[in-house]
C-alpha cells in the first residue's frame, strides 16, 4: 500500500488536487525531511554498497528476467501486448495490400515512371554520358549531386561509429609493436581485448582466405573499373572490396592488415577521395551554370577510357565504400584500426 | 516457370522474414537474416537489376551479418557456454 501511495503522492495529478483544494504541504518542510531522508539513505547505501555489489553479481540477471516476467502485471500485460502487436500486423498488411491493390502492373506500360524523363534518358543517353551502362550514367553524371549527398552520408557514418567505438591508446600500442619498437603495455583491459581481439591461427579459413581473397579483390576492382560498362559501379565495387578486406583481416588478424591498411592509410583514402568527389562535382556546377562545354572528352562509347569523369568518380565512390564497410568491421570488432 | 520460380523465393522470403522474428536464438536467426539477403539478391537477378543483386549479396548477405556476428561476440550471446566452461575448469 505504502509503495502505491508514495507514488501516487509524486505524481503531478495529486499535487494539481491537492492545489486544488488548498492544503498543499509547505514546501520547506518538505525539503528538509527529504533532504534526511536522503541523507540517511546515502548513509545507508554507503554501508551496505559492498554487500550489495556481492549480492548484485551472484543473481543471475536471466533469473531476474525470469521473476520478473513471472509477476502478475506483467503476465496480464504480455496478453494484451501479443493482441495488440497481432492486431498492429494485420492493420499494417492490410493497408499495405490495399495500396498494392490499386497500383499499376509490375512492368505496364501505362505505370507513371515511364515519362519523358526516362525516354530522354534511353534516348541521349549514351550520347550525353558517354555510358553504356545507363544506370551508372544517370547516377553519376545527371544525378552526380545526389551520389555526392550519399557518399557524405556514408562519411558521417563511418565518422559517427568512429565518435561511439574508437579508442587510440590501443592502436598507437600496436602501430607501434609493429614497427618492431619496445613499449611497455599500460592497461591491462585493452592489452587483454588486444589478445580477445587475435584470432585461433585458422588453417582452413586462411588457405581458402589465400585463394578467395585476390578473386575477390580482383572482382571488386572490374565492377568499379567496368562501372560505366557492365552492371555495377562505385557502391556494389566497394561493398565487394570491403567484404573481400573483412575476409583477409578475419583470417589472418589485425596484425597482419596493418601492414597495409592503417588508421592514416584510412583516413587519406576516405578524406582524399571524398575531397576528390567534391573537386568533381564543383567541376560540373562550374561548367554547367556558365554553360561552358566540358573539356573531358567522352571517347567512344563501350571502351574503358570513355565516359569522360564517370570512371574516376567511380574509383573514389568504391574507395570510399570499401573503407567505410572495413571500418565499420575494426570499429565493431576491437575499437580500432 | 520464372513465374513459378519467382513466387517460390517470396514465400522463402516470407518464411525467412517470420522465422527471423520468431526464433529465439539469435545466432540462429542472423543465419536465417543472411539467407534471406541471399535469395533476395537471386530475386534481384529474375527482376533484371544485377548490379543491386551485387550489392544485396556483398552488403546484405556479407558485411551485415558479419557485424551482427561480431555485436553477439561483443555482448557473449554466441560464447557463452564455452566461457561457463573455461571458468569450470579453472575454478577445477
Amino acid at each position: 500500500m505504502s509503495k502505491l501511495r508514495k507514488d501516487y503522492e509524486k505524481s503531478p495529478l495529486w499535487k494539481f488536487l491537492t492545489f486544488v483544494k488548498g492544503d498543499t504541504p509547505l514546501p520547506e518542510e518538505d525539503h528538509t525531511e527529504e533532504w534526511i531522508r536522503n541523507v540517511e539513505r546515502a548513509e545507508e547505501t554507503e554501508k551496505t554498497e559492498n554487500a550489495n555489489y556481492i549480492e548484485l553479481k551472484e543473481t543471475d540477471p536471466y533469473e531476474d528476467a525470469k521473476r520478473f516476467a513471472q509477476m502478475s502485471g506483467v503476465r496480464v500485460f504480455r496478453k494484451i501486448y501479443y493482441v495488440l502487436a497481432a492486431l498492429m500486423c494485420i492493420m499494417i498488411i492490410a493497408m499495405l495490400i490495399m495500396n498494392v491493390a490499386f497500383m499499376p502492373r509490375f512492368g505496364s506500360d501505362e505505370t507513371p515512371t515511364n515519362n519523358e524523363v526516362a525516354e530522354r534518358y534511353l534516348a541521349d543517353g549514351v550520347e550525353e554520358t558517354g555510358a553504356v551502362n545507363l544506370v551508372t550514367g544517370m547516377i553519376l553524371k545527371y544525378r552526380a549531386f545526389d551520389t555526392f549527398g550519399e557518399t557524405n552520408v556514408l562519411f558521417i557514418a563511418a565518422c559517427s561509429v568512429m565518435i561511439l567505438l574508437l579508442h587510440r591508446e590501443s592502436t598507437k600500442l600496436s602501430v607501434a609493436e609493429g614497427r618492431g619498437k619496445k613499449l611497455v603495455k599500460k592497461k591491462k583491459r585493452e592489452d587483454e581485448e588486444d589478445v580477445d581481439a587475435e584470432q585461433d591461427e585458422d588453417v582452413i579459413l586462411q588457405t581458402i582466405a589465400r585463394i578467395v581473397v585476390p578473386l575477390i579483390f580482383l572482382f571488386g576492382l572490374y565492377i568499379l573499373l567496368n562501372g560505366h560498362l557492365s552492371p555495377g559501379g562505385g557502391f556494389s565495387g566497394g561493398a565487394v572490396m570491403g567484404a573481400g578486406l573483412i575476409l583477409y583481416n578475419s583470417a589472418f588478424g589485425f596484425r597482419k592488415t596493418q601492414r597495409f591498411f592503417d588508421e592514416t592509410v584510412y583516413d587519406v583514402i576516405k578524406v582524399g577521395s571524398l575531397c576528390l568527389y567534391a573537386l568533381i562535382i564543383a567541376y560540373y556546377l562550374f561548367t554547367g551554370a556558365n554553360g561552358i562545354d566540358p573539356m573531358i572528352p567522352l571517347g567512344t562509347p563501350g571502351k574503358i577510357l570513355s565516359s569522360g569523369l564517370i570512371l574516376p568518380i567511380n574509383l573514389l565512390v568504391g574507395l570510399e565504400v570499401a573503407c567505410t564497410m572495413y571500418a565499420f568491421y575494426a570499429l565493431f570488432r576491437r575499437g580500432s584500426f | 516457370m520464372t513465374d513459378f520460380i519467382l513466387i517460390l523465393l517470396a514465400t522463402f522470403l516470407i518464411v525467412c522474414a517470420i522465422g527471423v522474428s520468431l526464433n529465439k536464438n539469435m545466432l540462429v536467426s542472423v543465419v536465417i537474416f543472411m539467407s534471406y539477403s541471399l535469395v533476395m539478391s537471386v530475386v534481384w537477378i529474375f527482376l533484371e537489376s544485377p548490379d543491386l543483386a551485387i550489392t544485396e549479396a556483398a552488403v546484405g548477405a556479407g558485411v551485415t551479418s558479419v557485424l551482427f556476428f561480431v555485436t553477439l561476440r561483443k555482448i557473449d550471446v554466441v560464447w557463452k557456454r564455452d566461457k561457463k566452461k573455461e571458468e569450470t575448469e579453472e575454478n577445477a
